[in-house]
């Protein structure tokens, strides 16, 4: 059985203007969207308090809210969970908040503190078949630290990659990678944004997951690029990279719905806490793919690669070493 | 083809067996329990474990068996509410009895892995709180406030040093760029600089400007000092959390330092965080009284007789102590305590620094008392809010436990040190409760989650659901596609998923959501090293090369991939376990360790079955 024609030649570095014109356009797309649209940050990283209660006969969201307000809650943001017994109960962090510190912070986040209980009476002040099914409170700053963290974890792992495929190949293929990664990250975060769903901790990870598989996907055809220049004695930059493409498509495609299809079982069936890590990965895998066969090789092309750049120092690879 | 070794095949036979063995344990579900441990002075035997099932029975509550274990009697039952239910009965039936301090009842997942597996130290991985329920805080300690009071400290230091040698400075404060001392003269400046320093090393000195006629010398505190001082905060906090949250009836809870100045505190089980804040959020105080050598204190307990001026106190492992009423230094005039072995001796010691006003107070009353002891008690403020009249009334619940009776060597003020103490790890504890009634720094809870039972039980459901449907899809596609290749990698895949669960549960590794997603994306990833191999023994066979050797090409040509793209994305996995907080970094680690074993069974067992089945026969064609 066969996914992809083995013996295809298809001329995908033909359209390498196109396709870096369509991926940079892409990126720049992405990048406006986040910028106007932005991301919908989670509870993670705004701060902020949610308390999800259910109740053990069917309620209306206005009836929670109403409850909630009678009580003294000023402007609840109250979601149903699909269905008409869980509802999500959200508090943004107040602006002066974030400002305040020291011996401040501590009134305030002590305020913050009684909230779970808080709601839970106010609810129970009108229907007492309630209880609570999951709260959580961030402070600010810890909200604020996570996402400085969450872009340094990502700059890091661009950059320890790029450092090793500079070392393992040659700074043509570290500067295609980091491109390719950050166009994923981009692209990926950018569709993310037009969905408009909540970004979590678990889709930061995600965001990291997908750059540490789009990565593998550029390897293999890099690796192939490697071993093709080496052994071919005239070798055309565009041909070596069209044979490199189309020899590993089969097991790019095959990779890619083996772990579409774990991912996607995260998504359908995970649960709450997992969809969105599940999502993310689909997108990415499927930008991945896509970004290996026309943003990384084009780049690779533009730069210059060529073989006398790729020849090993003699007796370093102990593959050709082992040939006769 | 011998171009795989023999030992190879038995590391691999090897690796299997120790895989199935420590990923065994988590097919054992754990059992709700309820757990009693004994708080002070209380012991737990069979007498403790005849009354609990009385008062089980009496309450016609089933339960499936109750049996000491170790320090613990556990109780165990067949479903969360009745779990509930017998914590309650339990724990009301012991207060009614006057016992409710002795004993704390929590609740607790019990194990049913077997004992054989448990004595070769194969365990369950335990779960995380997003699996069995519980609350877990983010505390954040002010270590601002501690730099103040530290700050506040040498001022007080400096004055007094500087009147001991009769410098008159115009101003000693606290300034942003560190303590600002103003003197008179040029001649006074050289004096003090001299002075202080030969007092302490622990600051940095520096001339500053003249200004007008004041003369300023700046002191900062040294950078290692400030350091020790940070670490010092969070340690202590840590300390004293540990000791306070028994009292929260709690079976297992994690107590964890993050950062530099933040703790983690995780309650399975627990629901009500009320009770738990207030627990958390008690503050301590310690005080200094003499020791009433003239009561007998065993004889005080037994009559509930003390002389007026003294009171009966306890140390911590329930011996009475009777003290008298007057306190000579409270812990307010405490301003450091460490622990060291004794310079002369070498014996264990707590060295104690107390500020100019409470040295003097000390100063005055050992004059008097040498040869008598002096005690030192720790007294713990937990707040409680009562309904008292219709109104709510705060009154706190007051400790007070004496943590050393030391005997007086002779006169001293506000340097002194305790000898005479067991071991270096009992000195290291008396010096951290010392800094914790003296220096306590304000904690706040900067993060909380709270996880209802049956969330976690949701969330486990789900999160193996999707791990077998994942697990399955795979091995399913990988076998029509593949064919015999397939199923060699999907076997190898399932190993995959045993090893890395043995491994996670060898180092107990607390398993989470993000944990079993890392997982999940393993199972998905995993199988693109035989992927590889794979797609190379086709070519190799399209090439026109022989079976065997198509193999012996396929494996060769994509090791140096495989490599390649592992250690990419261990980097990716490294990234976020260095970057990522709590839940990222179970993600990642789960992720990395994946990645590990799968080089393993996607690499060398796929060989070693390859070479096992097919490497001695002679083939046509391959089923790949």
């Amino acid at each position: 059985m066969e996914l992809f024609n083995p013996n295809a030649n298809i001329n995908f570095m033909g359209w390498r203007k196109a396709s870096l014109a369509i991926s940079c356009l892409l990126m720049i797309l992405s990048a406006g969207v986040i910028f106007v649209r932005g991301l919908d940050y989670g509870l993670d990283f705004t701060g902020g308090a949610l308390v999800e209660v259910i109740y053990q006969e069917p309620a209306e969201v206005a009836d929670v809210r109403s409850a909630l307000t009678a009580a003294g809650f000023e402007n609840p943001v109250v979601q149903s969970l699909g269905g008409t017994r869980e509802f999500a109960i959200r508090f943004a962090p107040r602006e002066d908040e974030a400002a305040a510190d020291g011996a401040e912070s501590g009134a305030t986040q002590a305020a913050h503190n009684r909230i779970a209980n808080d709601v839970l009476s106010a609810l129970k002040a009108g229907r007492s078949d309630v209880a609570i099914k999951r709260s959580e409170f961030v402070g600010p700053q810890v909200g604020e630290e996570l996402r400085t963290d969450g872009l340094i974890a990502v700059i890091v792992v661009a950059l320890g990659i790029a450092v090793y495929l500079w070392i393992r190949f040659e700074w043509r293929f570290a500067v295609a990678a980091v491109a390719s990664e950050m166009h994923d990250a981009l692209l990926t975060l950018g569709i993310f944004a037009l969905t408009q769903r909540e970004f979590d901790l678990p889709a930061l990870a995600a965001v990291l997951s997908v750059v540490g598989y789009s990565i593998n996907d550029k390897i293999v055809v890099f690796d192939r690029v490697r071993e093709i220049f080496r052994s071919t004695r005239k070798a055309e930059p565009i041909e070596v990279l069209n044979r490199s493409i189309n020899s590993t498509m089969s097991r790019t495609i095959m990779t890619g719905v083996t772990t579409a299809l774990a991912v996607g079982t995260l998504y359908f069936l995970g649960g709450p806490v997992l969809e969105n890590f599940g999502l993310i990965m689909l997108i990415g895998i499927f930008i991945g793919i896509l970004s290996s066969v026309f943003f990384a090789n084009p780049i690779l092309l533009l730069l210059g690669v060529s073989k006398k750049d790729l020849m090993p120092v003699t007796r370093e690879d102990p593959e050709l070493a082992r040939r006769p | 083809m011998n171009d795989f070794p023999r030992w190879k095949y038995w590391l691999v036979a090897l690796v299997i067996l120790a895989g199935l063995i420590y990923s065994l344990p988590n097919i054992f579900l754990q059992e709700p329990a309820v757990q009693v441990s004994a708080n002070r002075g209380a012991t737990i035997d069979d007498a403790l474990r005849e009354q609990v099932q009385g008062v089980l029975e009496t309450a016609k509550l089933p339960f499936e068996s109750i049996k000491v274990e170790g320090e613990r009697l556990m109780v165990r039952v067949e479903t969360l509410d009745l779990q509930n239910k017998a914590a309650d009965t339990i724990k009301t039936a012991f207060a009614e009895k006057g016992d409710g301090d002795k004993y704390v009842v929590a609740l607790n997942l019990a194990s049913t892995v077997p004992g054989w597996l448990r004595a070769i130290g194969a365990n369950a991985m335990p779960l995380g709180l997003d699996l069995q329920g519980g609350v877990s805080f983010l505390m954040q300690v002010d270590q601002k406030s501690v730099l103040e009071a530290q700050e506040l400290r040498y001022v007080g230091d400096i004055q007094s040093t500087l009147r001991e040698k009769g410098i008159r400075a115009k101003s000693v404060g606290r300034g942003t760029q560190g303590l600002i001392v103003q003197l008179r003269s040029d001649e006074d400046r050289a004096a003090a600089f001299s002075a202080i320093s030969a007092a302490t090393t622990e600051l940095e000195l520096e001339n500053g400007p003249v200004v007008g006629d004041a003369y300023t010398l700046i002191a900062r505190i040294k950078r290692e000092r400030l350091v020790a001082i940070a670490q010092n905060t969070i340690k202590q906090n840590v300390a004293t959390l540990r000791n306070r949250i028994n009292a929260i009836g709690v079976a297992e809870p994690v107590i964890q330092q993050q950062g530099d100045s933040r703790i983690v505190v995780e309650l399975p089980g627990l629901q009500d965080t009320t009770e738990a804040k207030k627990i958390l959020g008690a503050t301590a105080t310690l005080e200094y009284r003499a020791v009433d050598e003239n009561t007998n204190a065993m004889e005080a307990q037994r009559t509930g007789q003390v002389p007026p001026d003294s009171r009966l106190y306890r140390h911590r492992d329930g011996t009475p102590i009777v003290l008298k009423k007057r306190v000579i230094v409270t812990g307010d005039e405490l301003v450091d305590a460490s622990s060291a072995p004794d310079p002369q001796s070498g014996e264990p010691s707590v060295s104690i620094t107390l500020n100019a006003a409470g040295g003097r107070k000390m100063l005055d009353f050992t004059r008097e008392n040498v040869g008598r002891r002096m005690a030192t008690v720790y007294i713990e403020r937990i707040p409680e809010t009562k309904i008292v009249d219709g109104k709510e009334v705060t009154v706190p619940k007051i400790t007070e436990e004496v943590i050393n009776a030391a005997t007086i060597r002779g006169v001293f003020s506000n340097k002194f040190q305790t000898t005479g103490i067991g071991s270096m790890k009992e000195a290291s504890d008396l010096a951290l409760f010392l800094r914790a009634g003296s220096l306590a720094a304000p904690v706040d809870i900067v993060e909380e989650r709270v996880i209802g039972p049956s969330l976690g039980q949701d969330n486990i459901r789900t999160a193996i659901h999707a791990v077998l449907i994942s697990l399955l899809l795979v091995i399913v596609f990988v076998a029509i596609y593949y064919k015999l290749f397939g199923l060699i990698a999907d076997f190898a895949l399932l190993l995959n998923l045993i090893l890395l669960v043995a491994i996670l549960s060898l180092f107990q590794a607390t398993l989470t959501l993000p944990g079993i997603a890392g997982i999940v994306l393993t199972l998905g990833m995993a199988i693109d090293a035989n992927v590889l191999i794979c797609e190379r023994i086709r070519e190799e066979i399209r090439n026109g090369a022989t079976p065997l050797a198509a193999i012996r090409g396929g494996y060769d040509k994509a090791w140096a991939t495989i490599l390649d793209a592992n250690v990419t994305h261990l980097i990716a996995a490294f990234g976020l376990m260095a970057f990522g907080s709590g839940p990222l970094r179970g993600f990642a680690i789960t992720l990395a360790i994946g990645i590990l074993t799968s080089m393993f069974t996607a690499v060398t067992v796929t060989r070693a079955l390859v070479q096992g089945t097919l490497g001695r026969r002679k083939l046509k064609s391959l089923s790949v």
